[in-house]
C-alpha cells in the first residue's frame, strides 16, 4: 500500500480531472444566441460579474501586452509549466542518483 | 484567482500593493539567508518554486463547468515557512501579468496577497496544527495544501466583493456571488492540489529526510536511516 501510495494519489488526481469532463454537458444553444461556452476560465467569469454588479465601472488600465491568440497564450502557459517540470525532473534524477551512490558505498 | 488588469479601483489596487510589500521584502530577506547559511537547502527551494510554476500554469476543468488553476504555494510554505512564498508568488504572477495578460500589474498586489501570502500562511498554520495534533505527515500535507488553495480563492472573492459590493445586498451578497464562481469551482482543484503536494512531499521525505528533519518538517523518529 505504502509502496503504491504515490501512484494511487496520481490516479486520484486523474479521476478528479476526468469526472467534470464527463459530467458537464453542453446545453444546446438557444436560437439567436451565441453558442454556450463550457469550461471557460473562472477569472473571466469574475470579470463579467464585476461588469454586471457595476455596469458603469471602467477598467482604468489595460494589459501592456496581450497574447495575439489563444495558441500563443497556451504556448506561454506550456512554457511556464515546462520550466517548472524540467526542474522537478532534474531534482528527481539527481536525488535518485545520489541515493544509489550512497547505497553502493 | 487572477483579478484582471484594471479591475480594482485605484485605492484598492494601491492598498493591496502596500499590504503585500512588507511580506515580499521580508520573504526576499529570508530567501537570501537560506541561500547563504544553508546552501544544502537550495535544491528544495528550487523544488518549491518549480512546483508553483507547474501548478499555477495548469488550468483544470471543474464540476461547475468552468476552469481554474491550483496555486502550488502550500509545499514551499510547509518547507520554508510562509513568507518565502510571497516573492516566489510575485515572480509567477508578474510573468503571467506581463506576458499573458492574465491578472495585471495594477492588480498584482491584490493577487500576491491572496496567492503568495494568505494561502501560504494558511498552509503553514494548518500543517503545524495538524502535526501538533499528531496527524500523520501525508494527511497534514494534504490538508495544508488543499486549504491553502481554497483560501486563496476565497480571499480573491473577498477582495472583489469589497471593491464591488452588490447595489442591494452589499458586501455579503457580492461575496456569495464571487465565491460561487471561485470557491465552488476550486473545491475539486484544491483536492487535486492536496494530492499532488503529498506526492512531492513523499518524494522529498524519501530522498531528503535529513534536510526535512533539519527544517523541522519531519520529526526525528519519522526519518528512515
Amino acid at each position: 500500500m505504502k509502496k503504491y501510495q504515490n501512484l494511487l494519489l496520481l490516479a486520484g488526481v486523474i479521476v478528479l480531472l476526468v469526472v467534470p469532463l464527463l459530467l458537464v454537458e453542453k446545453s444546446p444553444p438557444t436560437p439567436g444566441q451565441q453558442e454556450v461556452e463550457i469550461f471557460a476560465g473562472a477569472d473571466g467569469q469574475a470579470k463579467d460579474l464585476v461588469v454586471e454588479i457595476q455596469p458603469n465601472y471602467k477598467p482604468w488600465f489595460q494589459p501592456i501586452l496581450e497574447p495575439p491568440s489563444g495558441e500563443i497564450e497556451s504556448l506561454l502557459f506550456a512554457l511556464q509549466a515546462a520550466l517548472g517540470a524540467g526542474f522537478l525532473g532534474y531534482y528527481l534524477g539527481s536525488a535518485v542518483t545520489a541515493a544509489r551512490i550512497r547505497q553502493k558505498s | 484567482m487572477h483579478i484582471m488588469e484594471g479591475f480594482l479601483p485605484v485605492s484598492h489596487a494601491v492598498g493591496w500593493s502596500l499590504a503585500s510589500l512588507p511580506f515580499v521584502g521580508y520573504g526576499l530577506h529570508v530567501i537570501k539567508k537560506i541561500l547563504q547559511e544553508r546552501p544544502q537547502q537550495r535544491m528544495l527551494l528550487g523544488v518549491a518554486t518549480a512546483f508553483t510554476f507547474v501548478l499555477s500554469a495548469l488550468k483544470m476543468p471543474s464540476v461547475t463547468g468552468s476552469c481554474s488553476h491550483p496555486t502550488g504555494t502550500g509545499l514551499g510554505a510547509i518547507l520554508f515557512g510562509p513568507v518565502v512564498m510571497a516573492p516566489i508568488g510575485l515572480v509567477v504572477l508578474f510573468f503571467q501579468a506581463l506576458l499573458l495578460a492574465h491578472g495585471g500589474l495594477t492588480t498584482l498586489g491584490a493577487n500576491v496577497f491572496s496567492m503568495g501570502i494568505v494561502g501560504p500562511f494558511a498552509a503553514y498554520g494548518i500543517f503545524r496544527l495538524s502535526r501538533g495534533l499528531g496527524l500523520p505527515f501525508g494527511l497534514s500535507v494534504f490538508l495544508a495544501a488543499a486549504m491553502a488553495d481554497l483560501l486563496t480563492y476565497i480571499t480573491t472573492s473577498v477582495q472583489l466583493a469589497w471593491a464591488f459590493p452588490d447595489p442591494s445586498g452589499g458586501f455579503a451578497a457580492s461575496f456569495l456571488k464571487f465565491a460561487g464562481i471561485f470557491a465552488i469551482t476550486q473545491i475539486p482543484l484544491a483536492i487535486s492540489e492536496g494530492l499532488l503536494t503529498v506526492v512531492v512531499a513523499n518524494t522529498l521525505k524519501r530522498f531528503n529526510s535529513s534536510e526535512l528533519q533539519e527544517m523541522k518538517v519531519l520529526a526525528s523518529q519519522e526519518v528512515r536511516v
